[in-house]
C-alpha cells in the first residue's frame, strides 16, 4: 500500500533526447492508474523509473512521502509484471513464485503455504512442478502475476502484461486483473498501448505523447471532454472522426453541412461515431437538435449489436501533427483517401447498406472543436 | 536413399577423424618386434608398454601436473571470463571496444614469439618450473577465447530476466548468481571444455617453461621418452602414453556434454 508521487520527473539521455518531460502526478493509495499512449511515448520509461530500473535524470519520486530516486529496485518494494513475463526458465512454477520470498529469507513453511495459496487463487495448482517452457501463454501470464502478488508489495507495476495473449484470453485476463486489484487494493500502475484496456481497467488514465503528459483523468472524462486532438483521436474505438470546418455567415461550414456554432477561425471538428444516427429512426424533436445530411456508405460492417457505416465526404482534410502521429501509429498513414473518411455507429436495425444513399443525423451538441494549429480545444466565439 | 547418403558421409567423416587415433592405439598394443611391420591390426598383442609407462614415477608425476595445472587454469579462466563477458554483453563502459580489441589481439599473437621473454620473466620472478608458471600463461591465452564464447551466450539471455530478478528483490550479484549463471551454464561448460583442452594439449609453454618433474606436463614428458638405451625404440611407450592422456579429455567432454542442453532458455519469455 503506497502513495506514489512523481514530481517533475524527467528522463533525458546523454545525446539530448528527452524520453519523459516533467511528469507530475500523485498516484493515490490503492489507485489503479493507467499509462497509455502510442509506442515511444515514454510510458514504459516512466514505469521503469518508478520501478528503479531506469535512473531519473531530474525531478523527484516519492513513495509514501520518502524520496526514493537513489534506491535500488529491491529496496522500493514494488513488484513488476513484464510484457514477456520474464519467468525464470530454469525454475519450476513453484520456484518461480517462491523466488521473491526466498530472496527475503522467508521461512520455508510460510513460503510453501503462500505459494499454494497463490496457485489456488490463479488456478495453477496442477502445473506447480512444470517448467515455464511447458506452460501455455495464459498460464505463463498467471505465473508472472503470482510471482508479483505473492510477497504483498507496496505497488504493482505492469508493463503491457496482456499484449502477448490472444484476443479472447486477453479479455478474460483483463477481468482477472481488475478483480485481483480490487480485492488486494494495491496501488497499481499499468502501461498499455491498447485504449480498450485503458478504458476498462483504470480508475484514472494518463495519456502520453512524445514524453509529455497530454491529459490525466478518469476514462469517461477523457472520452467525453478530451483536452486536445491527440487524446480525442487516441481514446475511443472506432476513433473519433475529424473534419475541417470554416466559419461562415450562418455558422460553421463543414462537409456535413452548416453547424449552428460560432467560431472566428477555422477549426477541426471532432465527431464520435455514436453521435451519428439514422435520421429515419429518431423522432422529430431530437432531429431538430442536430443536422441532417445525405451519405452513401461504401462499407457497412455489421457487428451484430451495431452497424459501422463508413462513408467519404468531400472537402479539405483535417490535418495536424497530432492526427498524423496517430495515423502513423495505427499504420494508416499511407492509405490513399480522397476527401475525408468518416465512420458512423448506427443501430443494428438501421437500413444502412453498402452503396445505398442514406440520410444521417449528427448531434451538434456533442461535437468537439479543436484549434488546427495548437491541437487544443477551441472555444466558441474565438479565443 | 537420403538416409543412406547421409550415412555414407557420416561414416567418411568418422573414419577420417578416427584413423589416426586407432593407429596410435594399434601402435601402443604392438610388441616391440612388430612395431614397424606396417600392419594396421597388431599381429601380436601386448600391454607391456602401458605397464612400462606406469612403472616409472616420471609419467605418473606428469599426469598429476597436467591434471592439476589444466583444471586450475580452466577454473580461473572461466571465472574471470564470465565476469568480463557479462560486462561486455550487458554494460556500456568507457574503453569497452578497446578491451575487446585487445583481447582479440592476444588471441592472435603468435605464442612462439613470447617464449623467450616469458622464459626470462619467469626466471626473474621465480615462477620458472612451477605450476603457477604454466597456469598464468594458460589463463592469459585462454581468456580471449573464454570471453568471446561466454559473451555470445550471455547476449542470448533475455535482459528482462535480470530486471525481473531485481524487482523480485535480488541485488545485482544475486541476480547474476541465481538467474544469469544457471542460464549461462551451457556456455560456461562449453567454454570450460575448450579452455581445458587448450591447457591440456599445450606443448610449447610446457616444454619451454619447465625443467623438472616438478611441473612438467604430459605432452612435454612424452618428448623425454627415449627408451632405456639408445637402441630401444620408444614408439610403443609414447603411443601408450598418448592413448592414456586422451582419456581424461574424452571423460571431461562426456561428463560436461550432458549439461550442455540446448534450448535451456526456452520458455523464459514469450514463444
Amino acid at each position: 500500500m503506497a502513495e506514489i508521487v512523481l514530481d517533475k520527473v524527467t528522463k533525458s539521455f546523454p545525446d539530448g533526447t528527452v524520453a519523459v518531460r516533467e511528469f507530475d502526478l500523485t498516484i493515490a493509495d490503492g489507485e489503479f492508474l493507467i499509462l497509455v499512449g502510442p509506442s515511444g511515448c515514454g510510458k514504459s520509461t516512466t514505469l521503469n523509473m518508478i520501478a528503479g530500473l531506469e535512473e531519473i535524470t531530474t525531478g523527484e519520486l516519492r513513495i509514501d512521502g520518502r524520496r526514493v530516486n537513489e534506491k535500488a529496485p529491491k529496496d522500493r518494494d514494488m513488484a513488476m509484471v513484464f510484457q514477456s513475463y520474464a519467468l525464470y526458465p530454469n525454475m519450476s512454477v513453484r520456484e518461480n513464485i517462491a523466488f521473491p520470498l526466498r530472496l527475503r529469507k522467508v521461512a520455508p513453511d510460510v513460503v510453501s503455504s503462500k505459494v499454494d495459496e497463490m496457485a489456488r487463487l490463479l488456478e495453477l495448482s496442477q502445473v506447480l512442478d512444470r517448467k515455464p517452457a511447458n506452460l501455455s501463454g495464459g498460464q505463463r501470464q498467471r505465473v508472472a502475476m503470482g510471482r508479483a502478488i505473492v510477497r504483498d508489495p507496496k505497488a504493482f507495476l505492469m508493463d503491457e502484461p496482456l499484449s502477448n495473449l490472444d484476443a479472447k484470453l486477453r479479455v478474460q485476463m483483463r477481468t482477472l486483473v481488475s478483480r485481483l486489484q480490487r480485492r488486494l487494493g494495491t496501488t497499481t500502475v499499468y502501461v498499455t498501448h491498447d485504449q480498450t484496456e485503458a478504458m476498462t481497467l483504470g480508475d484514472r488514465l494518463v495519456v502520453m505523447r512524445g514524453g509529455v503528459v497530454q491529459q490525466i483523468g478518469p476514462p469517461q472524462e477523457l472520452y467525453d471532454s478530451p483536452a486536445n486532438l491527440f487524446v480525442a483521436g487516441f481514446i475511443g474505438s472506432p476513433p473519433m472522426n475529424f473534419l475541417y470546418a470554416t466559419p461562415g455567415a450562418d455558422g460553421l461550414e463543414s462537409p456535413l453541412g452548416t453547424l449552428p456554432l460560432r467560431f472566428s477561425q477555422p477549426v477541426i471538428l471532432g465527431a464520435r461515431p455514436e453521435h451519428f444516427a439514422d435520421a429515419a429512426m429518431i423522432d422529430e424533436e431530437t432531429r431538430r437538435r442536430g443536422i441532417e445530411f445525405d451519405a452513401t456508405p461504401d462499407v457497412v460492417e455489421s457487428m451484430g449489436s451495431d452497424k459501422y457505416a463508413y462513408f467519404v465526404v468531400q472537402g479539405p482534410r483535417a490535418t495536424s501533427a497530432e492526427l498524423e502521429e496517430l495515423a502513423a501509429d495505427s499504420g494508416a498513414a499511407d492509405l490513399p483517401t480522397d476527401g475525408t473518411q468518416l465512420v458512423a455507429r448506427l443501430p443494428a436495425a438501421s437500413d444502412a447498406r453498402e452503396n445505398q444513399p442514406i440520410r444521417l443525423w449528427f448531434d451538434v451538441a456533442r461535437a468537439h472543436a479543436f484549434d488546427p494549429q495548437t491541437g487544443q480545444v477551441a472555444t466558441a466565439d474565438g479565443r | 536413399m537420403k538416409t543412406l547418403r547421409w550415412g555414407l558421409i557420416d561414416l567418411l567423416v568418422v573414419v577420417y577423424a578416427l584413423v589416426p587415433v586407432l593407429w596410435i592405439v594399434s601402435l601402443s598394443l604392438k610388441t616391440p618386434a612388430t612395431l614397424t611391420d606396417g600392419k594396421f591390426i597388431p599381429q601380436e598383442w601386448t600391454l607391456e608398454h602401458y605397464r612400462a609407462i606406469f612403472s616409472t614415477d616420471m609419467f605418473l608425476r606428469a599426469l598429476v601436473n597436467s591434471i592439476g595445472i589444466a583444471l586450475i587454469a580452466t577454473a580461473i579462466a572461466v571465472v574471470l571470463g564470465m565476469l568480463a563477458a557479462y560486462a561486455i554483453a550487458r554494460l556500456s563502459f568507457p574503453g569497452k571496444r578497446v578491451l575487446v580489441g585487445l583481447s582479440l589481439l592476444i588471441a592472435m599473437f603468435p605464442q612462439i614469439s613470447l617464449i623467450s621473454p616469458l622464459f626470462d620473466i619467469e626466471r626473474q620472478l621465480g615462477l620458472f618450473d612451477t605450476w603457477a608458471g604454466l597456469i598464468i600463461p594458460y589463463v592469459t591465452f585462454a581468456l580471449p577465447l573464454a570471453i568471446y564464447t561466454l559473451s555470445a551466450f550471455f547476449r542470448q539471455i533475455p535482459w528482462e530476466l535480470e530486471k525481473a530478478a531485481q524487482m523480485d528483490g535480488a541485488t545485482q550479484a544475486q541476480a547474476f548468481r541465481r538467474v544469469i549463471v544457471p542460464l549461462a551454464a551451457p556456455g560456461v561448460f562449453t567454454t570450460a571444455i575448450l579452455v581445458f583442452i587448450f591447457a591440456w594439449n599445450d606443448f610449447l609453454f610446457a616444454i619451454s617453461l619447465t625443467s623438472t618433474e616438478r611441473s612438467r606436463t604430459v605432452p612435454a614428458t612424452l618428448s623425454f621418452f627415449t627408451g632405456a638405451s639408445q637402441f630401444e625404440d620408444p614408439t610403443g611407450a609414447i603411443s601408450a602414453a598418448a592413448v592414456v592422456i586422451t582419456i581424461p579429455v574424452v571423460l571431461f567432454v562426456l561428463f560436461f556434454q550432458r549439461r550442455i542442453v540446448a534450448g535451456l532458455t526456452s520458455g523464459a519469455v514469450k514463444g
